[in-house]
């Protein structure tokens, strides 16, 4: 039977709506109300509290996030794979290298490194495909299935947080948390700030580890939070300020 | 047209299995990457791009540089260059060719590619720059070709083409542009975050390609029976010369801002390069011999004498293009990396497969080359022949 001209107009006719409709539909998309909700997610980490506990901690934060996201311990330091890790004063804050009074003071102290989260994240400016994108919370996020793998976001970071997939990372992963996707070769990945725990109301994983609750986590925006009168009284930096990426992670050094 | 790739000498056909023998060693090695991934390479999570990324920036600079013949030919009306125009044209093609296969081996996700373009993302540079080289290489074929065409036939190009030429003139330092600013708009990367960044990279790209094409003249009058003429050659020669002189300045002005200002995170890519930096030194030997390099390349240059002789002028233009392919390539990557954001040394050297699948993906360049400038000879050698006739005719 062909199909008269009446018949395929008024098909396409309703294709036209239907895909419309669907567009629509599909546009609206509601939080869940457990959600935590916020503008502007950011962390201060108490250093001077890490350093004090240090010796007992057993680096829980990293453990936790570590095992909880599926993130693969591959042994070859080139081609390994970390959301958040340790790392000495003079490393994570290159540009004080030459005041020796500082370096001395905060030498011992650790500091924990992973993604800032910027509010002008030069990871998201770069990407060619929108799969490092940020969210009305502030978060930088990760698309996996739609990253291409060119690594213009690892030379755009000026925080080393990015790390690549140079391998298959599954046969690497300890005990697999089946809660969480494991990524695959090829990809770029990084702390994404937990957002499948915010979306539960819970909050970041590496914060409600710390057995001594050095990390904490609130909104920006909010100045009722907690974090904004944190930030207000104690003496707080951010790394590679002259960048103007305006970090979300702040460290509490006095 | 294409029947003229088909025929030819016993060297042709050893040259051509010779390269397919190299595309094949570099398949080989891509397989092999396709299957662990680009854990191959010798790249890392501080030295995240490498040698794959390094020979396509040179190669932009390789591809835009053609229009140096293109332009005097056709803007000024320079009919020395009327020989040579489709050589540069053909050579941009299999350069643009060799850039867009060197990004797409450096992919962790090849089979993605496409996801540039079904989400555009205007503020990208890398949307962009694949933007550009792929009109880049489209205008090229479409010019080149048609005027190849049109000399097969007998006939002037048609009239439409002329805009088409001009775009292409227009467009060549625009895709070197869009590459440089890929580094130079990137924040904490000291050896990139400079405005001369752009500049640099067409002195570098305007020496090195027409080198690159004067090496290709000389070695077509020997193999080819084909002469590009002196008057080209020697133009050309001045080209390199004034576009060599610029590069190496530009360089001099990076060194003295680093240097003078006394900033050391601005020195430290360039001591790391030169000198070697907290023990690590894996490329001063390379960028010592780039820089030697270059300046023999200068003296033989500069001197008229010496730019005049064929030899010596082969010398220079030899070295100019590994100058620019170290400093430029490998040089300017690894500067970029080292020191990490953390202030501290990861070393990089390319691995063997990974050299492999460049050189592979040079060979694939080459081989496009050899036949497209097969055809471009043959169809110049045909026309020759017919004016020779035809003034054989006249006589009668």
């Amino acid at each position: 039977m062909a199909i008269k001209r009446r018949d395929l107009l008024k098909l396409g006719g309703l294709t036209l709506i239907g895909t419309a409709a669907s567009a629509a539909v599909g546009g609206v998309y509601t939080k869940p109300q457990e959600a935590l909700k916020g503008s502007r997610w950011a962390l201060a980490i108490d250093v001077v509290k890490c350093k004090e506990n240090r010796a007992t901690c057993g680096l829980k934060c990293v453990e936790v996030c570590h095992s909880l996201h599926n993130v693969p311990s591959i042994p070859d330091k080139k081609k390994e794979i970390k959301w958040i890790w340790e790392e000495k004063f003079e490393h994570a804050f290159p540009e004080h290298e030459a005041n020796h009074y500082l370096n001395e003071k905060l030498h011992d102290t650790p500091f924990l490194l992973l993604c800032n989260h910027c509010d002008n994240p030069p990871c998201v400016r770069v990407c060619p495909t929108k799969a490092t994108f940020k969210r009305e919370d502030g978060i930088v996020m990760m698309d996996y299935h739609r990253c291409i793998g060119c690594r213009f976001c690892m030379a755009a970071c000026p925080y080393g947080a990015r790390s690549f997939n140079w391998i298959d990372p599954r046969p690497f992963i300890a005990k697999v948390n089946p809660e969480y996707p494991s990524r695959m070769k090829g990809v770029v990945e990084k702390c994404t700030f937990c957002y499948e725990r915010i979306a539960e109301g819970k909050i970041p994983a590496c914060v409600e580890a710390c057995p001594a609750k050095a990390i904490v986590f609130g909104d920006l925006k909010n100045p009722n939070d907690e974090i904004n009168k944190i930030l207000k009284e104690r003496l707080a930096v951010r790394r590679k300020e002259e960048l103007t990426t305006y970090p979300s992670v702040f460290y509490l050094i006095g | 047209m294409i029947e003229k790739a088909l025929t030819g000498s016993k060297k042709y056909w050893l040259w051509l299995a010779f390269l397919g023998t190299l595309i094949f060693i570099g398949f080989l090695c891509y397989l092999l990457q396709w299957k662990i991934g680009l854990g191959i390479t010798g790249m890392s999570r501080d030295v995240s791009w490498g040698f794959y990324i390094a020979n396509f920036t040179f190669l932009v600079g390789v591809a835009a540089s053609a229009v140096m013949v293109v332009l005097p030919y056709y803007w000024h009306n320079y009919k020395d260059f009327g020989k040579i125009t489709v050589l540069g044209e053909f050579l941009a093609i299999s350069a643009v060719l060799m850039c867009m296969l060197f990004i797409f081996v450096d992919l962790g996700q090849p089979n993605r590619v496409l996801n540039v373009l079904r989400y555009p993302t205007p503020n990208s540079v890398f949307f962009f720059d694949a933007c550009v080289l792929s009109g880049y290489l489209i205008l090229n074929l479409l010019c080149g070709w048609t005027v190849l065409h049109a000399e097969y036939k007998g006939t002037k190009y048609p009239s439409w083409l002329k805009p088409f030429i001009y775009l292409a003139i227009l467009w060549a330092p625009s895709i070197h542009i869009v590459t440089a600013f890929i580094y130079q708009g990137i924040p904490g990367r000291h050896f990139w975050l400079t405005a001369i960044m752009a500049p640099r990279f067409l002195a570098s790209a305007f020496s090195a390609g027409p080198a690159l094409i004067i090496i290709l003249a000389l070695l077509l009058k020997r193999v080819a029976n084909f002469d590009a003429g002196q008057k080209a050659i020697q133009t050309l020669a001045k080209i390199v010369t004034y576009a060599f002189v610029l590069n190496l300045l530009f360089f001099f002005f990076e060194v003295f801002t680093a240097f003078y200002s006394g900033i050391h995170s601005h020195q430290a890519p360039i001591k790391y390069l030169f000198t070697g930096l907290k023990g690590h030194a894996e490329w001063v030997p390379f960028m010592w011999a780039s820089y030697i390099l270059a300046f023999i390349a200068l003296i033989l240059l500069v001197i008229p004498a010496t730019r005049k002789n064929e030899t010596t002028l082969a010398v220079a233009c030899l070295s100019v293009f590994i100058a620019a392919w170290i400093d430029k390539g490998i040089g300017l990557i690894t500067g970029g990396y080292t020191p990490t954001p953390f202030e501290t040394i990861t070393p990089y050297r390319p691995t063997l497969p990974e050299i492999g699948i460049a050189i592979g993906i040079w060979a694939l360049g080459f081989f496009v080359l050899t036949i497209l400038y097969k055809i471009a000879l043959g169809v110049k050698e045909a026309k020759e022949l017919r004016v020779k006739y035809q003034g054989v005719l006249i006589k009668k």
